[in-house]
C-alpha cells in the first residue's frame, strides 16, 4: 500500500496502522522525507527527532495492542517550548539554548505517545511566545504554506506551517492570547484552545501563568477531538490543571446541530475586521442561523489581557532582562522592560476586572451554546510587514493580530478555530463555548466541516 | 502622563529595578510603556465595587 500519507488525517493513518495496512515505521519515514523536502521553504521545524521517531514507530509496529491505540503511528510535532528529552527547551529564544537538555518529555507529549502518536520534532515559534507574527529573529520566520512570502501568524508559527503544509497531521502549541488561533487562521487549519486549566502545562516553558493554555492543531476536527481526548487528565505538576474527570468529545462529534443555540458576536468583533474576515463570519453565521449578541466590554477585556500579559511576562524574564538584555529579540526586550515598570496597582485592577468580565460573559451562555467570532482581522500579512490599517487606523501587526482572540482567552473559554477556504488566502473563525464545553465547540466545528463550510485547504507546495 | 515625566519615570524605574537601559532603547521602551499605561487606564477607570475580588483566588 502507498505510504504517501502527506495529506492524510491522523485518524486515517491510525486506522491504516492499526489494521496492518501500513507500518508505523513506513509512515514515519515518509513524514521525515516530507519534512526534509518542505522544511527548507517553510522553516517550520527547529529540530527533527528522526532516530527517536523511528525507534518509537518500530515499538508500535511490534506492539500487540496497536489496534487499541487511537493515534497509532501518527507523526506529530510540538512548539519548541515543550520539553523534549535530550534537547534544550529553547522557547524561540537565543538565551535558552544554553539550558541543559530536558530530562523528561512534557506531559502532553507523553500522553500523545501513550496513545500511539510518534514525535518527529520541535517547531519554530516567536521568541518566548510574545508574538502574533510567527517571525523569529534567531531562527528566521516560519513561512505560510499558502504563500511563503507571508506570515504564519504566531506565536505557534511552526505549528501552523507544519500542519498547514502537510509535514505532520497534528501539532501541539500554546495559546496565551491567541497563539493557537491566529496561526490556525492564517495557515488555514483547525486549532483547539481548551478551557484554561483543562490540559496540563507540565514541563513546558511558560509565558503568562494566568493565561497560558496548550492545545492541538490539525487538518480535521476529528483529529483535534482525538488528540484532545487523549491529552486530558489532571496533573499535580501544573498548579492550574483542574482535578476533573476526562470528558471525551469524540463520541459526541457527529450529533449535529439540533438543539444548539448559535450566536455571533457583534460590536467590537466587527470593528476593524477586513471584508474577508466579515465575509467568512457572515457566511458561516448565516449557515448556522446565528443571532447577533454583544460581548460586553470586550475592548476593555483585551486591554486588561494586554496588561496582565506584559507584566507577568516581565516578571518571568526579569533576571534575564538584567543580565542578558542584548540576547533578546529587541522588540520583545523593549516590551518586557517597559512592562517591568508598570505599577502593580494597575495589574491588580486588571485581575479584578477579569473576574467581573467573566461573570458577564458566562451569563451570555444561558441563552446560547456557542458564540462565533473572527479569529483574525485579516488574512496573512507579508513577512516583515510592520503595520496594517484596521477600520481606518494604522496600527502594528505584531500587537494587534490578536484583537479578537484576546478577550476570549482572557477568561479561559474553550475555542475551536475553523478555517474558511477563501482564495487566495484562508481565514479562520472562532467557535467559542462555555467553560468545559469543548464537546459543543467541536461538535459545531465538525458539523460545519461535514457541510463543507469549513475545510483546511491544501496549498500548492 | 505627559512625556517628560514619563522619561524621568523610566529612568527612575530602571534604576530601582536594576534594569539596563541603553539610550538606543529609550524611545521604544517609552512607546511600549505609553501603550500599556493607556490600556491599563481604560481598565482602571472602569467602576467596580470595593468588594470585587481579583480573578486568581488563593486556596490554602
Amino acid at each position: 500500500m502507498s505510504t504517501n500519507f502527506t495529506w492524510s488525517t491522523g485518524s486515517e493513518i491510525a486506522q491504516a496502522v492499526a489494521s496492518d495496512k501500513v507500518s508505523a515505521l513506513s509512515v514515519v519515514d515518509a513524514a521525515l522525507a516530507v519534512i526534509a523536502a518542505r522544511n527548507p521553504a517553510l522553516n517550520a521545524f527547529t529540530a527533527v527527532t528522526a532516530e527517536r521517531a523511528r525507534a518509537r514507530a518500530k515499538a508500535i509496529d511490534a506492539s500487540p495492542d496497536k489496534a487499541k491505540l487511537p493515534l497509532a503511528g501518527v507523526p506529530f510535532a510540538v512548539k519548541n517550548l515543550f520539553d523534549i528529552e535530550g534537547l534544550a527547551t529553547v522557547a524561540g529564544s537565543k538565551i535558552n539554548r544554553a539550558h541543559a537538555p530536558a530530562k523528561r518529555d512534557a506531559e502532553l507529549i507523553a500522553r500523545m505517545e501513550a496513545a500511539g502518536a510518534v514525535l518527529v520534532g520541535a517547531l519554530n515559534m516567536g521568541e518566548y511566545a510574545y508574538d502574533f507574527t510567527g517571525e523569529n529573529v534567531h531562527d528566521g520566520p516560519s513561512r505560510n504554506p499558502h504563500d511563503v512570502t507571508r506570515m504564519t501568524g504566531g506565536s505557534s508559527g511552526g505549528s501552523g506551517a507544519a500542519v498547514g503544509g502537510g509535514l505532520v497531521p497534528i501539532a501541539l502549541g500554546s495559546d496565551t492570547n491567541g497563539s493557537i488561533r491566529v496561526p490556525s487562521s492564517l495557515c488555514g487549519i483547525f486549532g483547539l484552545k481548551p478551557t484554561y486549566g483543562r490540559l496540563t502545562r507540565a514541563r513546558t516553558f511558560p509565558f503568562v501563568a494566568s493565561l497560558d493554555h496548550l492545545g492541538p492543531f490539525a487538518r480535521s476536527v476529528r483529529d483535534l477531538s482525538v488528540s484532545y481526548d487523549v491529552m486530558q487528565g489532571t496533573d499535580a505538576d501544573d498548579a492550574a490543571c483542574v482535578d476533573r474527570p476526562k470528558e471525551s468529545t469524540l463520541p459526541f462529534l457527529d450529533r449535529g446541530l439540533d438543539g444548539l443555540r448559535i450566536a455571533v458576536a457583534g460590536g467590537y468583533f466587527r470593528k476593524g475586521a477586513s471584508p474577508e474576515a466579515l465575509g467568512a463570519l457572515d457566511g458561516v453565521a448565516k449557515t448556522l442561523n446565528a443571532r447577533t449578541i454583544e460581548i460586553p466590554e470586550a475592548a476593555r477585556a483585551r486591554a486588561a489581557a494586554y496588561v496582565i500579559t506584559c507584566t507577568e511576562g516581565a516578571a518571568l524574564h526579569l533576571d534575564r532582562l538584567r543580565k542578558q538584555a542584548n540576547d533578546f529579540d529587541p522588540a520583545v526586550r523593549d516590551r518586557l522592560i517597559a512592562a517591568a515598570m508598570v505599577p502593580a496597582t494597575l495589574v491588580v485592577k486588571a485581575q479584578i476586572f477579569r473576574r467581573w468580565y467573566r461573570e458577564q460573559v458566562l451569563a451570555l451562555f444561558k441563552d446560547c451554546d456557542v458564540i462565533l467570532a473572527p479569529a483574525t482581522p485579516v488574512t496573512a500579512p507579508k513577512l516583515g510587514q510592520q503595520n496594517f490599517t484596521l477600520d481606518g487606523v494604522d496600527m502594528p501587526v505584531r500587537a494587534n493580530m490578536g484583537l479578537y482572540t484576546q478577550p476570549i482567552s482572557f477568561i479561559g473559554l474553550p475555542v475551536v478555530a475553523v478555517p474558511v477556504a477563501l482564495k487566495p488566502l484562508p481565514i479562520g473563525l472562532q467557535i467559542i463555548a462555555a467553560p468545559w464545553r469543548e464537546d459543543i465547540a467541536l461538535r459545531v466545528a465538525f458539523a460545519l466541516e461535514q457541510m463543507g463550510a469549513v475545510v483546511a485547504p491544501r496549498p500548492q507546495l | 502622563m505627559s512625556s517628560p515625566p514619563l522619561d524621568e519615570f523610566i529612568a527612575a524605574a530602571a534604576a530601582a529595578l536594576d534594569l539596563p537601559l541603553d539610550p538606543a532603547w529609550q524611545a521604544s521602551v517609552k512607546a511600549n510603556l505609553e501603550v500599556t499605561l493607556r490600556h491599563a487606564a481604560t481598565v482602571a477607570e472602569f467602576p467596580l465595587l470595593d468588594e470585587a475580588e481579583p480573578a486568581p483566588i488563593f486556596k490554602a
